[in-house]
């Protein structure tokens, strides 16, 4: 049984084809990692599923309750406190307000914040701390999803694995599936089940790969000589990092 | 939780009053120039400022000018919460309606374009020397910064916000409520307060010119009889009235919806 099903999908903005024939399944506690150079269009498909845009052609099929995303910036309210970001879906989703400061609590704990951050703004908030608060706030409202689009890009390489290894963490306790998109092939190799890779153009998914072994339970030399097996072996990984900085996102 | 949150607003409190300082030593300065003013040119062009801060005390004593400052204050306030409803709502709807925005742009350009005294000369002619002029007069001259206020705040909204609260199961009405609200208060309090100090202003010029009592009335008076003293007197009560509306209920909600920035204020800058 799948979680999210999308068929057929295609997506223009103006006119101009950024997505076409995309079909991809998520299945129940599985973290398939969507990779695919900068400007495929790879952020779009996580939005259209998550419902944030409309495509202009195919079906998604949504089989869970509650969603959550991590965005690329950490988009917290800059005017509320750490507690209330966090508190943000649980407000949302009319949770009883007694239950709101304990949930809020854990999750920021759950994500590596300590207690006395809950009453800071974002605006004394490190980089790091910014983007644990907002997966603090992605995991409160314990969703059945989780869509993660590119949350690590704008973190340093120490942050970004211990990140990583937060997300790995969370998705081991094993109550969401989630759509990771990426365009690092290392980190879908450490966080994944399994790896789309999308055509340059946005034109279909090109292939799967299913990564051996469970999240969190490949050494680092494994995961290290997989990443250099595929970018070398396996043509399907030869434009990954190719980069196009002027193709808009 | 509660405690710590009341010893913070205290503590803000305590910071604001003791920056009180700082201002009563600027006006002491502005005080100092027209003190050498007033040894300059005498007596009859510039009386002094104890002497103006004296027949101020005198009219507060007399009772003559409390039922005049409660007149203009209440006819300023008027103007101020119609110009500031209206000014909102429809700032907000032209900001979420691009087209309405467009019809709205040169219908504002036009209405900023006319004299605030041609709208006075044209609400003398409609409703005669009342109340009605003077809250109209402020309404037409206020409400466009009031309006330009909400429509930045709309368009400039951070709208990755807005989709984040729509991930998160917010339908359009709690996004406003939730994410947009406080994203346009933040350029409306600024215009809020640019609105307040115009109603006071257009409230004292719309009752001199349209003779309808209050603080415009006396300074009319003064001026037919000649009497500087008493007009910088009635002046400096127009003044302090408009600082304690500003500082009494401007300012501090203004403060409260900025607490964040202030968190991030260094300390030098802060006190």
């Amino acid at each position: 049984m799948s979680l999210l099903e999308l068929t057929g999908i295609a997506h223009a903005f103006f006119g101009r084809t950024v997505l076409d024939r995309i079909a991809l399944t998520v299945g129940r506690g599985e973290v398939l990692c969507l990779l695919g150079p900068s400007g495929s269009g790879k952020s779009t498909v996580a939005h259209i599923a998550a419902g944030l845009i409309e495509p202009t052609e195919g079906r998604v099929t949504r089989h869970y309750a509650r969603h959550a995303m991590v965005f690329q910036d950490p988009r917290l309210m800059p005017w509320a406190t750490v507690a209330r970001n966090i508190g943000l879906p649980l407000r949302l989703a009319r949770t009883p307000r007694r239950d709101r400061a304990g949930l809020c609590r854990a999750a920021a704990i759950r994500a590596g914040l300590l207690p006395e951050d809950l009453g800071k703004f974002p605006v004394e908030l490190s980089g790091g701390m910014r983007q644990r608060t907002a997966i603090a706030r992605a995991l409160v409202g314990d969703p059945d999803f989780v869509y993660f689009d590119e949350p690590f890009t704008a973190l340093d390489v120490a942050l970004k694995r211990r990140m990583q290894d937060l997300v790995i963490a969370a998705a081991a306790d094993g109550r969401f599936g989630a759509l990771f998109i990426t365009h690092d092939l290392m980190e879908a190799i450490r966080i994944g089940h399994r790896i789309l890779v999308l055509d340059r153009h946005g034109h279909g998914i090109v292939g799967a790969r299913q990564i051996p072994g469970q999240p969190g339970g490949r050494s680092d030399e494994e995961c290290f000589t997989l990443r250099q097996q595929m970018l070398q072996d396996d043509p399907l990984f030869a434009h990954v990092h190719d980069i196009d900085e002027r193709a808009r996102p | 939780m509660m405690l710590a949150a009341g010893l913070d607003r205290l503590a803000r409190l305590g910071r604001f009053l003791w920056s009180g300082w700082a201002g009563l030593a600027g006006l002491c300065l502005l005080a100092a120039a027209w003190q050498a003013g007033h040894e300059a040119y005498g007596d009859f062009i510039l009386p002094a400022p104890l002497a103006t801060l004296a027949a101020a005390a005198q009219l507060i004593g007399d009772g003559t000018a409390r039922d005049l400052l409660i007149l203009t204050i209440g006819r300023a306030l008027q103007g101020f919460a119609l110009c500031a409803l209206i000014g909102t709502v429809a700032g907000v709807i032209a900001g979420y309606s691009p087209a309405t925005l467009r019809l709205s742009r040169p219908i504002l350009t036009v209405v900023l374009g006319v004299p605030p005294i041609a709208w006075i000369v044209l609400a003398m002619i409609w409703f005669g020397g009342s109340d009605t002029t003077v809250v109209v007069t402020i309404l037409v001259s206020a409400a466009p910064v009031v309006f330009v206020g909400a429509v930045e705040g709309v368009v400039t909204r951070d709208r990755g916000l807005d989709q984040m609260a729509q991930v998160f199961g917010a339908g359009p009405v709690r996004r406003f409520a939730t994410v947009a609200a406080r994203q346009i208060a933040a350029h409306l309090m600024p215009a809020l307060v640019l609105a307040l100090g115009n109603s006071f202003k257009v409230a004292v010029m719309a009752e001199l010119l349209a003779n309808a009592g209050g603080i415009g009335g006396a300074l009319a008076r003064s001026r037919a009889m000649l009497d500087i003293a008493q007009a910088l007197a009635w002046v400096s009560l127009a003044v302090a009235a408009l600082i304690v509306v500003e500082y009494g209920l401007i300012r501090p909600i203004k403060a409260e919806l900025e607490r964040w920035r202030d968190a991030a204020t260094p300390w030098g800058v802060k006190r």
